[in-house]
């Protein structure tokens, strides 16, 4: 049988140390399945996260030679090159708990910041819209917060500006519920001062790891940039615009 | 002797944050309510993220002949009649509206022309039924739910494990667990607690579930005391992925065949259309012809479903009969092909199943069949709950979701969960809110958390050599053997008898490292809980002498009338699993008719 050989970050917050471990390979296999061999066979204090093994719940996050990626949704042969070991690291961009392990719980609480859909308050139920409406906003609530966006978005990677940025995957959340047909409340204020929009410089290095293939800087950023700079912001409009549906075809 | 640990307080104490518990979570906070949550994993994570075909409810949004009344029907007859017909009649008649409720919180389903929600077909239900979108449907619910239970402010608690509920006399007063990145401990006080923690099909080899369904909350619920009602009943779902290896077991939804997925043996035979498959109960109901179910496609009024769409039971039989046969594919399942219904159209109602195949599996499913072969899903059984307000037997105890029991019978049909989940997760909400309002805290027994905290600490300094990876493996080699679909009295005995054994050999599990983040330790813990679920699965199968639903015995291949008026009640006597009958509730004369009108 053939092998591989992992070499895994190993470690706390205060430091750690990179590990080799060889494992034999089958087809098909991924890293997380080559991960899921250590903690069985070699290392049962491996630590990391996963839930489906089938990129749909976004938690085994991880940087596999440098590129951040779903292990689950990575197979061990495209990462191995002859001789040469397959290297499996934390996300860089937040604390390391433990091994593969990172504290995330900054994403979450940015997320609680941004206020709820508001419905108008005669809105139908059921609603009434079109699938062409509706499209783009079904885009963005593919995400599955796995937070490989945010982890290689240089501003929250290099910069570490977590005070000034909310990161593309809150940017798309923020878009989403702005291109609501129904939706009433204005968050184009939040947009451009807390979550920062001005921030991004379009590297699209988000959309890149993107596991479900958002667009998240074409369809969700550059819109949304394009909504808090050519307008000063007035609610009242806003609103009328909402409420005659013509917001979402203005491009 | 006790190591310190924190101690939290909140009136309503919600276990798992799939979504039963956030729903749960919505209406308790509603009414009120300070609520806690905690789940195993980061929010979002849990299982019902990853539910894909969709969530069933009779909108009758694309066929208006459509009612709860026909939705209660095919739910009864999926179920075999061993539901409890007041749970069905509730979730049939409330699972609309709870769609739509999502729908006002955020949700954005797939449209039809009208600018109504899309509704796709599944399996045993008569009328186009499931809202969804494209084939991640779990996902938009979760997010839904999610970020509406916290514009609520309720606390939540990721990657908290609880190992077991506290007891002040008869009721449960709290839980107790600890911390998953620190290894520490900590103790939830509440006025009443909600069991939402899932299924437990992490008991079998091939799954599609994840690491959590380890059946901790079903048995935490048996320790303290709730009554568990048929647990022999888990379902097969008939088409999980059989290749590559690392694969085995996700799931195919059955939105493929839904879409007119097809499937075949390995002569190119259609064999969901062979007689012998067709149940007397569903004889007339499905097409006959290819011909026919082609038509289908095109004109849902004029010609009759697909025999791919029969219920989740009959499918999975009728392809591990073909396998048996030696008609089974290159790796050992069958054919589902979808491939006849162009790219343009898979790519757009089944992306995530395009995506899975071709990242995953190195498939394209808009040129080349896949291979399928039925992959544990789903646990019919589970905590016996009371219909309006989903207590427990035990006071202060609630339950909803897969981890409650009731309403699926001996087969679930496809999509009734997702609705269950909201049903009923938001009846349990209310159910104790109500419940809390008129008691106090109860008092927490030091002496329960000390045998817990010892129970846990236990494998750092056994001496013992037992590997709770190991351990895990072999019980999952043994059901997969003895409690698979085909059982028998002889299988059944054998499996029982190496589950015994491994809890004897528990006993001297050891783990190495610290206590931070140690998944070797967890499992440690988790493998009891799957060792007390599966002897009591199993025990419950060799009890049933007959065939029905899930339940299929070789041994006993004929439905039983007399077995078909009782439920099997589990509940736990000193260290023993007693097993009892109960009489099935009777339906109420005007139910009833609904059932003769249509013969
Ligand atoms: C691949 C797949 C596809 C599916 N597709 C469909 C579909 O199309 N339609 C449909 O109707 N159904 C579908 N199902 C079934 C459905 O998704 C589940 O039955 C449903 O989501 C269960 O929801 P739940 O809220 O009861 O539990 P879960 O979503 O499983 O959540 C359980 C929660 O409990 C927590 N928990 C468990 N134990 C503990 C503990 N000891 N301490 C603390 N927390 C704990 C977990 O962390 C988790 O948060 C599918 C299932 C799978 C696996
Ligand atoms: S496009 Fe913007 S948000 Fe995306 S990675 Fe680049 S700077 Fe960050
Ligand atoms: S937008 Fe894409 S990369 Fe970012 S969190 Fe969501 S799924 Fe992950
Ligand atoms: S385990 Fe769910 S995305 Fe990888």
């Amino acid at each position: 049988m053939d092998k591989v050989t992992l070499r895994v970050f190993r470690g706390a917050g205060n430091g750690g140390v990179e590990q080799d471990y060889e494992v034999p390979t089958f087809e098909g296999m991924v890293v997380l399945d080559a991960i899921h061999y250590i903690q069985q066979n070699l290392d049962s204090t491996l630590a990391c996260r996963w839930n489906c093994k089938a990129a749909k719940c976004g938690s085994c996050s991880a940087e596999i030679n440098g590129v951040p990626r779903l292990m689950c949704k990575t197979h061990v042969s495209d990462m191995a090159s002859k001789g040469q070991p397959i290297v499996v690291h934390p996300l860089k961009t937040f604390p390391i708990i433990r091994d593969l392990v990172t504290d995330v719980s900054w994403n979450y609480r940015v997320s609680e910041k941004i206020p709820p859909l508001q419905l108008a308050p005669d809105a139908p139920n059921p609603l009434v819209m079109q699938q062409m409406d509706v499209d783009r906003i079904q885009e963005f609530r593919k995400c599955i917060e796995c937070f490989l966006c945010q982890t290689v978005c240089h501003i929250l990677r290099n910069h570490n500006a977590k005070e000034q940025f909310y990161g593309p995957r809150q940017l798309i959340k923020l878009a989403n519920l702005d291109m609501h047909p129904y939706d009433t409340l204005s968050r184009r204020e939040m947009i451009r001062h807390e979550a920062g929009v001005g921030f991004c410089n379009i590297t699209k290095c988000c959309t890149e790891v993107c596991p479900e293939h958002i667009h998240i800087t074409d369809n969700g950023i550059i819109p949304l940039k394009e909504r808090v700079a050519d307008e000063h912001f007035d609610p009242i409009q806003h609103l009328i615009r909402k409420l005659a549906g013509t917001d979402k075809k203005k491009k | 002797m006790t190591e310190n640990y924190d101690i939290f307080e909140h009136d309503v104490l919600v276990i798992g944050a799939g979504g039963a518990g956030l729903r749960a979570v919505i209406s308790a906070a509603q009414a009120g309510l300070n609520v806690g949550l905690v789940c195993k994993s980061l929010l979002g994570k849990a299982h019902t993220v990853m539910a894909e075909g969709g969530v069933a409810g009779a909108l009758g949004n694309l066929d208006k002949k459509d009612s709860w009344e026909i939705h209660f029907k095919d739910t009864m007859k999926g179920g075999q009649f061993l539901n409890n017909w007041r749970i069905v009649e509730i979730f049939a008649k409330e699972a609309p509206e709870r769609v739509l409720e999502l729908e006002q919180w955020g949700a954005v389903f797939d449209r039809t022309p009208e600018g109504l929600i899309m509704q796709r077909p599944f399996g045993g239900h008569t009328y186009r039924r499931l809202s969804h979108v494209g084939d991640r449907t779990g996902l938009e619910i979760i997010r839904t739910l999610q970020d509406k239970a916290v514009s609520y402010g309720m606390k939540t608690y990721m990657e908290v494990t609880l190992t077991r509920l506290l007891k002040d006399g008869d009721r449960v007063v709290g839980a107790f667990g600890y911390y998953r990145p620190t290894g520490k401990f900590l103790a939830i006080k509440a006025k009443a607690v909600v069991l939402a923690t899932g299924g437990w099909g992490r008991m079998y080899k091939v799954t599609s579930n994840s690491w959590e369904s380890t059946g901790d909350g079903v048995m935490m619920a048996y320790e303290a005391g709730a009554e568990l009602l048929d647990m022999e009943m888990v379902q097969f779902h008939p088409t999980g992925m059989v290749w590559p290896p690392g694969v085995r077991g996700l799931l195919v939804t059955e939105g493929v065949r839904g879409d007119g997925g097809i499937l075949r043996n390995s002569k190119g035979e259609r064999f969901m259309f062979k007689e012998e498959y067709m149940p007397e109960m569903y004889k007339g109901q499905y097409a006959e012809t290819e011909e026919e179910a082609h038509r289908w496609l095109e004109d849902k009024d004029k010609n009759r479903r697909p025999p791919e769409l029969l219920p989740r039971d009959v499918v999975s039989r009728s392809i591990y009969k073909e396998v048996l046969a030696g008609r089974g594919s290159e790796h050992g399942g069958v054919y589902l092909d979808i491939t006849h219904r162009g790219a343009d159209f898979i790519k757009r109602k089944l992306p995530s199943m395009y995506e899975q195949f071709y990242a995953l599996g190195g498939v394209d499913i808009t040129k080349q069949p896949m291979e399928v072969y039925p992959t544990i899903h789903y646990t019919m059984g589970g905590i016996l709950t009371h219909p309006e307000t989903c207590a427990t037997t035990v006071p202060g105890l609630y339950a909803a979701g897969e981890s409650a029991a009731g309403l699926h019978g001996a087969n679930r049909l496809g999509g009734n969960s997702l609705s269950d989940i909201l049903v009923f997760g938001r009846r349990a909400g209310d159910g104790t809110a109500e419940f809390a309002r008129g008691v106090d805290y109860g008092a927490v027994d030091d002496q329960q958390i000390e045998e817990e905290m010892n129970l846990m600490l236990a494998p750092f300094t056994c001496e013992g050599k037992e590997n709770p990876y190991r351990l895990t493996q072999e019980l999952q080699e043994a059901m997969q053997e003895g409690a698979m679909i085909a059982r028998t009295e002889q299988g059944l005995s054998k499996c029982l008898q190496t589950i015994l054994n491994l809890q004897e050999r528990a006993k001297n599990l050891h783990v190495d490292g610290s206590r931070e983040y140690n998944p070797g330790w967890h499992t440690a813990r988790d493998i009891r809980y799957m060792l007390k679920t599966s002897e009591v699965i199993v025990r419950c199968a060799l009890e049933r002498k007959e065939s029905r639903g899930a339940q299929w015995r070789a041994d006993y291949p004929d439905r039983d009338p007399e077995w078909g008026k009782k439920n099997l009640i589990a509940s736990k006597e000193g260290d023993q699993v007693k097993i009892s009958t109960r009489p099935l509730p009777e339906m109420p004369p005007e139910l009833a008719k609904l059932f003769e009108e249509s013969k």
